[in-house]
């Protein structure tokens, strides 16, 4: 896997020197699977995860994202396949040997223990002296912003504190990896906002390498270097969010990151490029796909709306649509059109730039032929996502 | 501090009914104990307090009865023996309780279900059947000490032995420590293993530093409740115990029934009553103070 991951400084991150920083480790899954009987949760996957990189694994529920991060954590044993972490092969380490910070969705705070006393914990059980202990905690509480909670116990804190308290105790020994599993999935929508900032933040500080698990893409896209998109205990494809989302290797992974159109036809080739029936019109698209299937994928605001009968530029594809619903989100607008086979249709108008269609109005859609993403149709993915 | 609040509330996670029960327009539980109230009153506290009149008055007012039991040192051992019994039954209880009621929650339902029958078997049948069934298996040449010759041991003298005596108790006691245990530890959270192992703990630690802490309420409440009604215990000493190695309760049936000393054995029971309660404070304040350190 080519690693084309750029640790740029996070705008805005607080640059100053942090005591907890330290060295993020590289990670190797080669071939890894892990059964259940028959069921395979993870099937055979391969994934490099760079020193210091913002690794997302985004999937459906039981896509066998927590089975990898578990496996790589040390909680479950891979049935095959090798787990190297800075070159070195880590299957047979048990988990308490691994170095790792881990963060539940479940914070799994110790609840006999106050915020200092379960910060104290990993360092309690790496010998450290008192003094250099209550140094790392001091340090640990100011990176979550957590100065004055230290007496407190867990029960007294709030959802989102137990969770910075959670993140607080898994860097306060500057593990060379932070695992987290969902860690804001029980947290409301705006805390979760605030909260992935301050990962974000915390991890451009650490330069640990931080493996995050999510069904969230938003999430996902805020705040990863790279994605890994999982569906059946495989992955689908990795890369960078820009290019997941404007380039999706898969009708799945196009569905999982962002909103999009999906037209479905039988593709020829034509030169560089394939030409798809859709709606008795030709599409085309550049590259090739194997197999007569094919799905046309094209963002929403990559999609303009012109008045019916608008002569279109000869780089374009055209469709016929009739606008069945308007959305209007402040800084942008989201219409649903139908189009003539009855499949549906999204575009995304930004509010400086809003064209005069109402529903009801028949309309012709047109956009760029290099927006188009040709891909194999996946019987298995319907075709409107929202 | 937690332990404090855990103790009050022995098993918090199966008691969320008590909270309820405290909040404003939830005065109708309260008559709905009072027929219990009425019970404990008229056959609890009642006797209670004509024992406790009997210690101060019979044959003549003062104190006695007490006197008299301070300056006999037979009296001040069978004392003695039947706290360390108690002790000891508590310990035995504990030790083989606590594995028990760990596997009680990490069995599948119907393994779970089985060890819960078990359990509550003993509560099915009489106590004096029970004790009986413990006088064939320990007597010289019972069941135990014919196994025990079959692989060339003994035989031990277990019948009319402390030994015996704490087998038996054991035997009958195990459920009150089993069920606090198992209400307990079924609230942990197990998850909390795994996290304390990626903190850099090796499984037992891990055991020890968190588990171990977070079950104390059960230890406590199942400690209590076995010491107890082990100082108490009547008829499973006089039949498997020796006559010589009396508990109290032996003793004060003596008093009572064969020397018709009613203050006498007033006396006793006003003395185990007092020595009971003291007990209880002490232990209450010592695993307040083990729950500090552990947790500190
Ligand atoms: N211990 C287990 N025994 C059997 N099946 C399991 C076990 N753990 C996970 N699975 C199955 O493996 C699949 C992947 O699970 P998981 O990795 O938790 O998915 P995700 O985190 O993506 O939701 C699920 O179908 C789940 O039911
Ligand atoms: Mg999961």
């Amino acid at each position: 896997m080519p690693s084309n991951t750029v640790q740029a400084p996070v705008p805005g991150a607080a640059s100053g020197h942090n005591d907890l920083a330290g060295r993020g480790a590289r990670i190797e899954l080669t071939d890894l699977s892990k059964r259940y009987g028959d069921f395979a949760a993870v099937d055979d996957i391969s994934l490099v995860i760079e020193p210091g990189e913002f690794m997302t694994f985004l999937g459906p529920s039981g896509s066998g994202k927590t089975t990898t991060l578990n496996i790589i954590a040390g909680f479950v044993h891979p049935t095959s396949g090798t787990l190297k972490v800075d070159g070195a092969a880590i299957e047979a380490t048990p988990a308490h040997k691994r170095d790792m910070g881990v963060v539940f969705q479940h914070y799994a705070l110790f609840p006999h223990l106050t915020v200092a006393e379960n910060i104290a914990y990993p360092l309690k059980r790496r010998g450290m002296p008192k003094a250099r202990r209550a140094e790392l905690i001091r340090a640990a509480l100011d990176t979550v912003h957590l100065g004055d909670y230290g007496h407190r116990y867990p029960r007294e804190l709030s959802g989102g504190q137990q969770q910075r308290v959670a993140v607080a105790r898994a860097i306060v020994y500057s593990p060379r990896v932070l695992l987290m599993d969902e860690p804001l999935g029980a947290l409301d929508k705006k805390l979760r906002d605030w909260l992935q900032l301050e990962i974000k933040r915390i991890h451009a500080e650490l330069g640990t390498t931080f493996v995050y698990v999510t069904h969230d893409q938003e999430e996902a896209l805020v705040l990863s270097d790279r994605i890994a998109v999982f569906n059946h205990g495989r992955i689908e494809q990795v890369g960078p969010a820009s290019e997941m989302y404007e380039r999706p290797a898969t009708l799945f992974v196009a569905k999982f990151l962002g909103e999009s159109t999906v037209l479905r036809g039988e593709a020829t080739r034509e030169g560089d490029g394939s030409v798809v029936g859709v709606c008795a019109r030709t599409l085309r698209a550049a590259g090739h796909i194997d197999g007569p299937r094919a799905a046309i994928v094209v963002r929403p605001e990559r999609i303009a709306v012109q008045p019916r009968g608008h002569q279109p530029e000869p780089d374009r594809n055209v469709l016929p649509a009739t606008v069945t619903s308007e959305i209007y989100l402040g800084s942008s607008r989201k219409l649903e059109l139908a189009l003539p086979d009855g499949s549906t249709a999204l575009v995304r108008e930004s509010a400086g730039t809003l064209s005069d269609a109402r529903p009801g109005d028949e309309v012709t859609l047109t956009w760029r032929v290099e927006d188009s993403v040709l891909l194999p149709d996946d019987p298995e993915v319907e075709t409107v996502f929202t | 501090m937690a332990l404090l609040d855990e103790l009050s509330g022995a098993a918090r996670p199966v008691t969320k009914g008590r909270a309820a029960a405290r909040e404003p327009g939830a005065r109708r539980p309260a008559l709905l104990i009072l027929p219990a109230l009425i019970a404990l009153a008229v056959f609890f506290l009642y006797p209670l307090a004509v024992v406790g009149w009997n210690a101060f008055t019979d044959p003549e007012p003062g104190l006695g009865n007490f006197t008299w039991f301070f300056s006999e040192p037979a009296n001040i051992a069978t004392l003695v023996r039947t706290f360390t019994t108690a002790l000891w039954v508590t310990l035995v209880s504990l030790v083989l309780s606590y594995p028990y009621a760990y596997a009680m929650t990490v069995a599948g339902t119907r393994v779970r279900a089985a060890l819960m029958m078990l359990v509550l078997l003993p509560f099915w049948t009489s106590l004096m059947v029970r004790t009986f069934a413990w006088v064939i298996l320990l007597q010289d040449t019972g069941v135990i000490n014919q196994i025990l010759g079959a692989v060339g041991l003994g035989p031990f003298s277990l019948i009319r032995t402390q030994t015996g005596v704490i087998i038996g108790m054991v035997q009958l006691l195990m459920p009150f420590m089993v069920l606090p245990l198992y209400a307990v530890m079924s609230g942990i959270d197990k998850r909390l293993l795994p996290a304390a192992r990626s903190l850099g703990a090796r499984p037992a630690t891990a055991f020890v530093t968190v588990y171990m802490p977070l079950s104390l309420p059960g230890v406590s409440a199942g400690c209590l409740t076995v010491f107890i009604s082990a100082l108490g215990f009547y008829i499973t000493p006089a039949l498997l115990g020796s006559p010589t190695d009396a508990l109290i309760s032996q003793q004060i049936f003596t008093q009572v029934n064969g020397l018709l000393k009613w203050g006498r054995g007033g006396a006793m029971g006003v003395i185990l009553l007092g020595l009971t309660l003291a007990m209880i404070a002490l232990l209450a304040v010592s695993l307040r103070r083990a729950g500090k350190r552990v947790s500190g």
